[in-house]
């Protein structure tokens, strides 16, 4: 069983948190994983920064922006989490877009991750299709799950295709929009979380895409396994005073009842 | 038609192509995927069709023996008239293709990506001849640096947004237009302007071009007797024109077809667009394709002085023919287009596009030999550069 599975048989209603490598600073990813996981994050998604970001708004797109004029590149992320398993040890997944991994190279990417301690990875424009006949092989070998994103318009047979041929968790995106559009939950989107829940999916679900509080946290966790806050947390980076204790007081407000 | 060149079902062109996006276009793209060929193959679609590009466009447009720029080079010069197209170049050709396909699936609202405006204008025409709303996305820097073309969409009805992420051009536009998209999968139909992006488009819109080859085929044995020319020549940017004046030809392998990338200041000067001869294999707007990128992936910001060919990836059909070797691909400078603007202007009275005078180097680049044949695309007219060229020949 790998950590995410763990996590899941373990706990409720996950909080997971997104942000950019290399932002604000250069050599703030590690120091931010630290502060998140002791203030109780579930799981860490950390982005990729990518010239191109394509899903998502203004938010992470200007954080990436930013990351790579800090000198960030997936080169200089595997160096910083060389020794991140000696420092956390709650699930870590990368996110970014795939033609920086396509051009680092698949094997060598996936190679890497096996060996710094990333246990999953969600590349959204990576097409399922592909993976299946190019890439999952690569990742199995490594021990690396592949974390896929279901949106309101995919279908059924195929939101049950991924969960089959998965074994992390489904990303299920809460609306359509890119990252950080939109706030607040419509009755249409809950009519869309029972209709994934009632699938009854062997793999937990954590909604993503504009949950950005405690009230849409706690909202999205009656209906899902957790959510991943995003944008919000980015934003957060951003602001004035000391990093650790900005990000303990964020998800401390967030997690207590 | 069925070639090697072509897309094959999976929507690859060899080792190219393919649908890179995200979960939230995938049934969109789907959607489009399953339905485009069985609209454009309908007798009612291609009758409007072609009703269109007759009384609307204005085509056929000419083939026109260029007789000095012949004698001059020493060999047989005839161009394709797509400057005479209405709007002024051949983008028209794609947008009247793409609404009627947008309008027979039944959608409301209209996107666009454009760098120099000319898609941008050619889209927000058609939505004013449909009535259907259209939104352009342009780089907040092309805004600025292309006025006219701006009022010319505000005047057809058009909200023209800014795109203020990257470098502010047409890369950037791209993106916002495919977020924009994302945000509204329901109502809105995406024109992409060139054959770029994820399967469909290349294939959609090269069969939109495919018009210009079309015509060639036949006047060219009108005007001459014979079946092939020797060469047929175009600019590339994403590609658009040269799949077009490309696609009867692909199978024709007695004809070269050649393509000219846009090397801004020099191949090594760091300023450039010339993606095939600096590029390698990526995934850009949802295509795997040669494109220009640093050594951690990430995509180059290109350089032209031609907006339309500052793109730093090309059509996955066109690194098709780079790999099969079935088309030859040459570059120009910024200075070499210029210089061959201001001499066609002067021995043909034709005033081009930035972008189709590039495709002229093919004359000084490749020994053509007196007796051969040569048909030059010439993609645009130069109204929309007149700054350009104010500036640079001090008029």
């Amino acid at each position: 069983m790998n950590r995410i599975q763990q996590l899941f048989q373990n706990k409720k209603d996950i909080l997971s948190i997104y942000f950019t490598a290399g932002y604000p600073n250069l050599g703030d990813t590690v120091p931010v994983l630290e502060s998140l996981e002791e203030a109780g994050v579930g799981i860490v998604e950390i982005g990729i920064p990518f010239s191109d970001p394509l899903a998502d708004g203004p938010t992470i797109q200007h954080s990436g922006q930013t990351a790579l004029k800090n000198g960030m590149s997936l080169k200089v992320l595997f160096e910083q989490l060389s020794d991140v398993r000696k420092k956390v040890k709650m699930p870590l997944v990368l996110m970014g877009y795939i033609n920086n991994v396509h051009k680092y190279g698949i094997e060598a990417f996936a190679k890497k991750c096996g060996e710094v301690g990333i246990d999953g990875v969600i590349l959204p424009d990576l097409p399922f299709q592909e993976y299946l006949n190019h890439y999952k092989e690569t990742f199995d070998k490594h021990s690396v799950s592949n974390i896929f994103l279901i949106t309101p318009q995919t279908p059924d047979k195929r939101i049950k295709l991924i969960d089959e041929n998965t074994n992390g968790f489904i990303y299920m995106v809460s609306s359509a929009a890119v990252t950080g559009a939109k706030t607040g939950i419509s009755d249409e989107q809950l009519a869309y979380f029972d209709r994934v829940k009632k699938l009854n999916l062997k793999n937990p679900v954590l909604i993503g895409f504009g949950i950005s509080d405690k009230a849409s946290y706690q909202e999205t966790c009656k209906y899902a396994d957790g959510a991943i806050i995003g944008s919000a947390f980015v934003k957060l980076l951003a602001q004035p005073g000391d990093l650790n204790t900005n990000i303990t007081t964020f998800v401390k407000n967030i997690l207590e009842s | 038609m069925s070639s090697k060149y072509n897309v094959d079902e999976q929507g690859m062109y060899g080792r190219f192509g393919g649908a890179w996006i995200p979960e939230m276009l995938q049934p969109n793209i789907d959607n489009l995927k399953n339905v485009y060929l069985d609209i454009i193959n309908t007798e009612e679609f291609q009758k409007e069709y072609l009703e269109l590009l007759k009384d609307y466009v204005g085509r056929p447009t000419p083939l026109y023996y260029a007789k000095r720029l012949s004698e001059k080079y020493n060999t047989h010069v005839y161009l394709k008239r797509e400057d005479l197209n209405h709007t002024g170049a051949h983008k028209i050709n794609n947008t009247i293709g793409q609404i009627l396909v947008a309008r027979k699936m039944g959608k409301k609202r209209i996107i666009a990506e454009t760098g120099a405006g000319q898609h941008g204008v050619a889209t927000a025409t058609v939505c004013a001849l449909m009535g259907l709303k259209c939104v352009v996305y342009m780089g907040a820097l092309d805004i600025e640096r292309q006025a006219p073309n701006v009022a010319r969409m505000k005047m057809l009805g058009a909200e023209v947004k800014a795109a203020t992420s990257g470098n502010q051009t047409l890369k950037d536009a791209t993106n916002e237009a495919l977020r924009d998209w994302i945000c509204n999968p329901e109502d809105t139909f995406y024109i992409i302007g060139s054959v770029v992006g994820p399967h469909p488009y290349p294939d959609m819109v090269a069969r939109f071009q495919s018009i210009i080859s079309k015509e060639i085929k036949v006047q060219f044995k009108e005007k001459t007797g014979s079946e092939y020319p020797d060469y047929v020549v175009a600019c590339v940017g994403g590609g658009s024109n040269a799949a077009g004046t490309f696609y009867h030809f692909l199978d024709d392998e007695q004809v070269k077809l050649v393509a000219v990338e846009a090397s801004g200041l020099g191949i090594n000067s760091g300023e450039t667009a010339a993606t095939i001869a600096l590029g390698d294999v990526g995934i850009i707007h949802g295509s795997k394709t040669f494109l220009m990128q640093d050594e951690d992936g990430q995509i180059v910001e290109p350089y032209s002085i031609s907006a339309g060919l500052d793109y730093p990836g090309i059509g996955p059909q066109h690194a098709h023919l780079k790999d099969t070797d079935r088309a030859i691909f040459l570059d120009a400078t910024d200075q070499e287009a210029l210089d061959f603007a201001l001499e066609i202007t002067r021995l043909e009275g034709i005033i081009p596009a930035m972008e189709s005078a590039h495709a002229f180097v093919v004359l000084t680049k490749l020994n053509i030999a007196p007796n051969q044949s040569v048909v030059i695309t010439m993609s645009g007219r130069g109204d929309k550069d007149m700054s350009t060229y104010m500036k640079r020949f001090n008029l």
